[in-house]
């Protein structure tokens, strides 16, 4: 033998019998069930959990979640301190948080969004470092550029077996997609399932595999799924509602992407849901089908898939139970990951093969910048989901929401908090008529010609104007209390403490 | 010719529905200050309807006022605000008589001279919701000529006559008598309101009857009857082809001086003509029938 392979063989480990760094295959018992851990604590604990670092969770339960509060009610008890809070995004049951974040157990948050008293007490200054709020494909760049490292990731699903194979479709409490844990179980340090029922191995689909999981525990409830969509499913009856969108399905069937095979996404709003309605008889009549809907997928879009009208759904997060009994039965209903639907740093994101995206807005401005965050008071009530996400990358995207919300306009002169650029939107569609971005000259062009109520966005914010009267503005203070993270990872906008 | 199939009422005391109704396109709104009031808002919905009126968006739309009736402590307040704020119809509930009518045209006039509205400018409607207003109808119709027409309230009517709503039966007699008093004096006629907003069904066969039997339109109290009121109301792509070759027939003979054309062998005059304008306006507003 030469050296060179002497120095490489000293330096390689020797053989030790087969069990000598997997000792659990020498047990029977432990083989199996090495990762399932008798209580949440002892998973903590083996974890290596420590002050200061970052914990995750994914929000597919939206109102009806329980995973979070329960585990860092848990982390409390134990003393944990410091911790940055980085689920994929927090709603208004998440206001127990409020205490831990006084006590010092929370101390940084990274959200797409947050409401309630929770966003009422971040607004007004509870916490000392400004929360990042990130869209959804923004928080998985964040994770790959290394800004956020998640050290445990706290994952609650339906069922898994005791190697951590598991799904959100089936079992008791089903969310659905599993798009969100998806992304923190292969980049988390750490990863423990906390699952209601623990099948027999092996669990199928894997939306969560095995060899991403470190930790099963089972625990009495994770989520509550009435609570996903309250109400999101039934049509709306609000005349105001239909007549948005009318307007909106009219101006996708005559945008000029309303052709055999288009792609699509409407939200959750109940406007967006009603959409998809009036769409069904545009395809109907015209024999036009769509190839795929993407996103948030509601009981709306899969119906329409049912009956032929759209081929394939992609679904990153399941907005009901019909939509999640759809991705259990329908094979052409398919679970992706957030990374897929929208990173910008990906491989392929879904969003860029969009033709039409419905969208929501708290405000809009003269600019078309699009604010999802803050409401007219300053305080945050919603969220940047996958907003500026689809927008960039979506043929066209239109904007749908009501000029006025009880007296208070929604078309406005500059918008309190710009999540979504201007350039990235191509029409608003309000109760009051549509207006295109001088920008996209050609829908403007088609939407007149199709006889569409096309006005200026000016028109429509001197209108929503003359009938409430000019806002006074708000007043903020200095601190700054939320940074808006544009999906490349970019500041866009902050969020400043509301006086009083 | 003025186009009125859709009448939709607004509850005076609500005030973001003032302030956005008209996105809806009816063809007249109604503010009421009287049934969908409750007493203690009679004030507050007269104050807001005042403004309302006077809302630049307004303007493209025709304004009706239900007030209450003028034996009533909020009658003649109701009636000054509206004339004042530049309604363009009052609507008088609960009309029982020419004389009714008669007694409100004096107050306008004085509010309208008063106010240095142009007189005649307010127009009127009687609704009738009782046995003697069915009787009395064509005297009630040919009472002023401010009255842009009549309508027929079945609620009140029905209480009076001792029945209920039903399949229509109850009201086949208040529904001719005023079609036809109005026609007799060539005004307006509407239909009472369907009120069970999720029986579409039975509202579009309802509409289907009264337009069958030659009304303008229909009270409306949700903003979702009336895309389906309007569409109901819509001619056909084949009636629509045929009232253009009907005016343009007209057209022809009026250019050639002919008193009485023919197209295809059939004799237009008049009447005929004016069928065909009026189909062409109802597809002009909302297009053919879906």
């Amino acid at each position: 033998m030469t050296d060179l392979a002497f120095d490489l063989l000293d330096r390689l480990p020797r053989f030790d019998g087969f069990a000598s760094r997997t000792p659990h295959l020498k047990d029977p018992e432990l083989k199996r069930s090495r990762k399932v851990c008798p209580s949440l604590e002892d998973a903590i604990r083996r974890s290596g959990l420590k002050d200061g670092m970052t914990i995750s969770f994914h929000h597919a339960f939206r109102e009806g979640d329980k995973t979070i509060n329960t585990v860092v009610d848990l982390l409390a008890r134990l003393g944990f301190r410091d911790l940055t809070l980085a689920p994929s995004s927090l709603l208004s049951c998440n206001a127990p948080l409020i205490e831990h974040i006084r006590n010092g157990v929370i101390s940084r948050i990274y959200t797409s969004g947050m409401r309630g008293k929770l966003a009422e007490a971040i607004s007004h200054g509870l916490m000392a470092h400004p929360v990042n709020i990130h869209s959804h494909g923004g928080r998985v760049k964040l994770i790959q550029d290394g800004e956020l490292n998640i050290d445990v990731a706290f994952l609650g699903v339906s069922t898994a077996d005791c190697f951590g194979n598991a799904n959100g479709i089936s079992g008791r409490s089903r969310c659905g997609s599993l798009g969100y844990a998806k992304v923190d179980a292969r980049h988390a340090g750490t990863v423990i399932l906390l699952a209601e029922e623990i099948v027999p191995f092996p669990n199928a689909p894997a939306s969560l595999s095995q060899d991403e999981v470190d930790y099963v525990v089972k625990v009495e409830q994770i989520g509550d799924p009435s609570k996903i969509s309250v109400g999101a499913a039934r049509i709306t009856t609000n005349p105001r509602e239909l007549l948005i969108a009318r307007l909106s399905a009219e101006v996708m069937v005559h945008s000029g992407y309303f052709e055999q095979g288009f792609s699509m996404q409407t939200g959750s709003g109940a406007s967006a849901t009603a959409t998809t309605r009036f769409l069904e008889g545009y395809m109907r009549k015209t024999g036009i089908t769509a190839g795929f809907a993407l996103g948030g997928i509601t009981g709306g879009i899969v119906d329409l898939h049912k009956k032929g009208l759209i081929e394939r759904v992609i679904d990153t997060q399941s907005f009901d139970g019909d939509a999640a009994e759809s991705l259990r039965t329908s094979p052409n209903h398919i679970e992706i990951s957030t990374n897929e639907y929208a990173n910008a740093g990906s491989k392929g994101a879904y969003v860029d093969q969009m033709d039409l995206v419905i969208l929501s807005a708290l405000e809009i401005d003269l600019d078309f910048n699009v604010n999802v965050i803050t409401g007219s008071d300053g305080v945050m009530r919603g969220a940047s989901g996958g907003h500026s996400d689809v927008a960039a990358a979506a043929n066209l995207s239109i904007v749908v929401a009501p000029l006025i919300r009880s007296r208070i306009p929604t078309v406005v002169r500059r918008c309190t908090t710009v999540v979504t650029p201007g350039e990235c939107i191509g029409v608003l569609v309000t109760d009051h008529g549509i207006a295109v971005n001088p920008r996209r000259p050609e829908i403007v062009q088609r939407l007149k010609a199709a006889g569409l109520p096309v006005m200026t966005i000016e028109a429509l914010q001197q209108r929503a104007e003359s009938l409430t009267g000019e806002p006074r503005p708000i007043e903020f203070l200095d601190k700054v209390v939320g940074i808006v993270r544009y999906r490349d990872g970019s500041v866009i906008d902050i969020v400043r403490q509301v006086k009083g | 010719m003025k186009l009125r199939r859709s009448m939709l009422f607004l509850p005076g005391a609500n005030a973001a529905m003032l302030s956005t109704a008209f996105v809806y396109k009816p063809d007249s709104i109604m503010f009421d200050l009287e049934d969908a009031v409750s007493l203690r808002e009679k004030d507050s919905a007269r104050l807001l309807v005042f403004h309302a009126l006077q809302l630049p968006v307004y303007r493209e739309t025709e304004t009706v006022v239900r007030i209450n009736p003028l034996n009533t402590p909020f009658g003649h307040l109701d009636l000054e605000a509206a004339v004042r704020a530049g309604v363009d119809v009052v609507r008088l509930p609960k009309t029982d008589c020419a004389e009714d009518v008669e007694l409100l045209e004096r107050e306008v006039e004085r509010i309208e001279r008063a106010c240095g509205r142009e007189v005649g400018s307010t127009k009127l409607m009687a609704a009738i919701e009782s046995a003697s207003g069915v009787i009395n109808a064509l005297s009630i119709a040919k009472a002023s000529p401010r009255l842009t027409g009549i309508a027929l309230a079945g609620f009140d009517y029905v209480m009076d006559m001792q029945t209920e709503r039903g399949d229509g039966t109850e009201l086949f007699y208040a529904r001719c008598a005023v079609l036809h008093a109005a026609r007799a004096a060539k005004i307006d006629a509407f239909d009472v309101v369907w009120s069970d907003l999720n029986d579409e069904a039975g509202f579009l066969k309802e509409v289907d009857l009264i337009k069958r039997l030659g009304f303008n339109g229909k009270s409306l109290i949700n903003p979702r009857q009336i895309e389906l009121l309007h569409n109901a109301y819509a001619p056909t792509e084949e009636e629509v082809e045929y009232a253009g070759r009907v005016v343009a027939a007209a057209a022809e003979g009026e250019r050639k001086g002919l008193g009485v054309v023919s197209l295809n062998g059939k004799m237009i005059d008049g009447p005929v003509i004016d069928h065909a304008r009026r189909v062409l306006q109802r597809a002009e507003a909302s297009g053919t029938r879906k």
